[in-house]
């Protein structure tokens, strides 16, 4: 049988790809990072690094970045919450995560953006629970009946209790760190279980242009020293905290991926990292940053293109819309990014149910979006010989007659050939009308409530939503919040 | 050159920003005595309302403005203190204290902000980013500010906006001095619901806000 190619997309040549690591590295060397993080600092110091004490500048060698490199694993597998399914980070697998994180919820009922309580994140948890071409989900909404300060722990909590899929997620204060890795543990059973089969990514963004903060710096190394694989957000926003042109954002890119790829292998060598971004092509009529634009998604495609010549796991935010409603451009800036995303080969997609710039996350939207996945899983696993011969054997008795729907070949293959979308409209024209003249939001917000109603939220054992509640509620108190939100869920 | 055509690429200069050029001109305009009054109105600030009216008719955008501000700026510095001593009444439109709050690093917008309200004629002085709310307090008491401007890009420290109406209550300051509020989360009924005296959502109608409370300020 032939070999099926699986279909690729690449922006960039392997002269491009060299010049800009070249540039990096020159940069690395000469004009360094700012390091905010004082335990940073020293691990920089003690691997020989010249390190500016009160400009904070770090200059990170080549020799220093290539034995980085070669220390970090060319891929991970992360796991459910059972740890008994495992998901491969590397090569060109995809997989596909909910954007974060947003501010607001797109009401379901009136299509408008809202504030989100822990109703909402339950909900979310639990849709993403059931939909197949999500294979993770990520804490992509906050709540607003909690203390801010706990909004972090709080929206892990919620996506441990209500989702059995691997989490992405992150901390907003240094502080996070430990109620969020003691949730983990807790579900693991062990600070060593946890490590040999990660259900968490961290994701840490550096600040454009060239800067790791306090916080994101000590998430590096706190997740690298607790095995918990880091996911590295550079985000640049061309012409305004990154250089105008694509290849020059790209360069920056890379400069804050390989300095936060140091900084995890000096906290633990051996450490999972991912190479990731949510670069932006700044709008300089708006002041915004649209990840709908296709410069956008094009110097995504190509930074995941030089991370895969890194030999590194992948991630990028593809597959998003700026649009504040689930309109036309809602879907077609979301259906151009998730079928470039995985031409691209991104291990790691975050974007499902995202509009407006990453502000608000829609359940109709993630529904849809969902689809849009499948869709693209069905072009990445190619065309297929099937057989041998092709179809030879089929036309041997051709004759006028011949019609290919009663064939056992037709039979045989047609389920695996093609796909069955289920909100996608393929109906007749009078039958559309019948079912009421729907549009496809229309479609999704029956199918949101439905998946509900007829999946249970999948909790966790009794003891260890116990536990996870014992930690969120410790955290809680720590900081004037004396009791947690009413959990509750038809 | 006569007087007209030498107004006329001033404004060029700041129409182009040409950075050179503007400074040129302006140590041209000094060197030669000529009505510096003149100069600033009728060629540094007809170029910049040039650049503005570009601007709302969708020609110029971000980099032409923040380019043609830097060359206001450097112009104006230039210009100042031969304005001071040779005691000609430089009229401000007001003083202004501007930065963003703390915990937030975002300054790209209060950059060009703060480059456009001082080139329309406004003292400013820019804190810069991660700005302790007291430090507002204290700068805009030292220089006896008619307004404090606020910016948050991240919805976690735009809270810091609310904090700091609390905050000049609690010091009993509430009305010393006008506050206005600007970011990417934030928006007039943030700015209403939290105390705000003015909102604005670009550089541009800063300047339209900015003018209008510090008139209000100083009756």
């Amino acid at each position: 049988m032939i070999r099926t190619l699986s279909p690729k997309l690449e922006l960039l040549s392997n002269e491009l790809i060299q010049k800009i690591i070249d540039e990096a590295y020159s940069i690395l060397e000469n004009q360094g990072v700012f390091i905010e993080n004082k335990e940073a600092l020293n691990l920089f110091r003690e691997a020989g690094m010249k390190v500016d004490a009160s400009s904070q500048r770090v200059r990170i060698t080549a020799k220093l970045i290539e034995n980085s490199l070669s220390s970090t694993p060319p891929s991970l597998k992360i796991y459910d919450r059972s740890g008994e399914i495992e998901y491969l980070l590397g090569g060109d697998e995809v997989h596909f995560d909910p954007g974060s994180v947003a501010v607001t919820i797109l009401d379901s009922e009136t299509q408008q953006e809202r504030k989100a309580v822990t109703n909402d994140l339950i909900r979310f948890a639990r849709l993403t629970d059931c939909l197949e071409h999500i294979h993770f989900q990520s804490t992509g909404i906050l709540s607003t009946d909690v203390s801010e300060i706990v909004s972090d722990s709080y929206r892990l909590y919620i996506g441990l209790l209500f989702s059995k899929k691997p989490i992405v997620t992150g901390t907003f204060r240094i502080e996070g760190f430990d109620p969020m890795h003691r949730m983990l543990v807790a579900i693991r059973g062990s600070e060593k279980n946890l490590a040999e089969k990660p259900l968490a990514i961290f994701d840490a963004c550096p600040s454009p242009p060239l800067k790791w903060s306090n916080l994101t710096a000590q998430s590096l190394i706190d997740s690298a020293r607790a095995g918990i694989p880091s996911e590295l957000i550079s985000m640049g926003m061309t012409g305004a905290a990154a250089p105008v042109t694509i290849a020059g954002t790209l360069v920056q890119h890379v400069v804050e991926n390989l300095s936060g790829l140091v900084i995890c292998q000096l906290a633990k060598k051996g450490a999972p990292v991912i190479f990731g971004g949510c670069p932006v092509s700044f709008d300089m009529r708006k002041g915004t940053t649209p990840i709908g634009a296709i410069e956008t998604m094009m110097i995504d495609s190509a930074y995941v293109q030089i991370g895969k010549h890194f030999n590194l796991p992948t991630h990028s935010y593809m597959g998003m819309s700026d649009a504040k409603i689930n309109d036309a451009q809602g879907g077609f800036e979301t259906g151009i990014g998730t079928i470039l995303a995985a031409l691209s080969g991104v291990n790691v997609i975050s974007g499902a149910g995202i509009l407006d710039f990453i502000r608000c996350q829609s359940l109709e939207k993630l529904v849809v979006d969902n689809e849009i996945c499948g869709m693209a899983y069905r072009l990445i696993k190619g065309i297929a010989q099937r057989g041998d011969p092709i179809a030879l054997d089929l036309f041997k008795d051709f004759a006028a007659d011949t019609q290919f729907l009663s064939m056992s070949h037709t039979r045989k293959w047609y389920r695996e050939e093609h796909t069955f979308p289920n909100l996608i409209d393929r109906d007749q024209y009078d039958i559309w009308v019948s079912k009421g003249r729907k549009s496809i939001t229309d479609r999704a917000k029956e199918e949101v409530e439905s998946l509900l109603q007829k999946n249970p939220p999948p909790l966790p054992d009794e003891e260890t939503q116990k536990a996870l509640k014992e930690i969120m509620l410790s955290d809680a108190q720590r900081n004037d919040m004396l009791s947690l939100p009413e959990i509750s869920f038809p | 050159m006569n007087n007209e055509e030498f107004l006329n690429t001033v404004k060029k200069a700041i129409v182009e920003g040409n950075k050179d050029e503007a400074l040129q001109l302006a140590k041209r305009s000094i060197a030669e005595k000529m009505d510096l009054n003149e100069v600033i109105e009728k060629g540094y600030i007809r170029g910049i309302k040039k650049v503005g009216q570009l601007w709302e008719e969708g020609e110029y955008f971000l980099p032409e403005l923040i380019i043609s501000a830097e060359c206001m700026k450097a112009a104006m510095k230039i210009m100042q203190p031969e304005l001071e001593k040779a005691q000609i009444d430089v009229r401000s439109a007001g003083k202004i204290v501007i930065g963003t709050v703390e915990g937030d690093i975002h300054d790209i917008g209060k950059n060009l902000v703060s480059s456009v309200l001082s080139t329309n004629g406004f003292d400013v002085v820019d804190l810069g980013s991660d700005v302790k709310l007291e430090k507002f307090i204290e700068k805009a008491e030292e220089v006896n500010a008619n307004l404090i401007c606020l910016s948050a890009l991240l919805t976690t420290t735009m809270t810091g906006q609310k904090k700091f109406i609390e905050l000049l209550k609690e010091k009993g300051l509430f009305g010393r001095f006008k506050v206005m509020v600007g970011g990417a989360p934030v928006n007039q009924k943030w700015a209403d619901d939290i105390g705000a005296d003015g909102y604005s959502e670009n550089a541009l109608t800063a300047v339209r806000v900015a003018k209008k409370l510090v008139e209000k300020q100083s009756r």
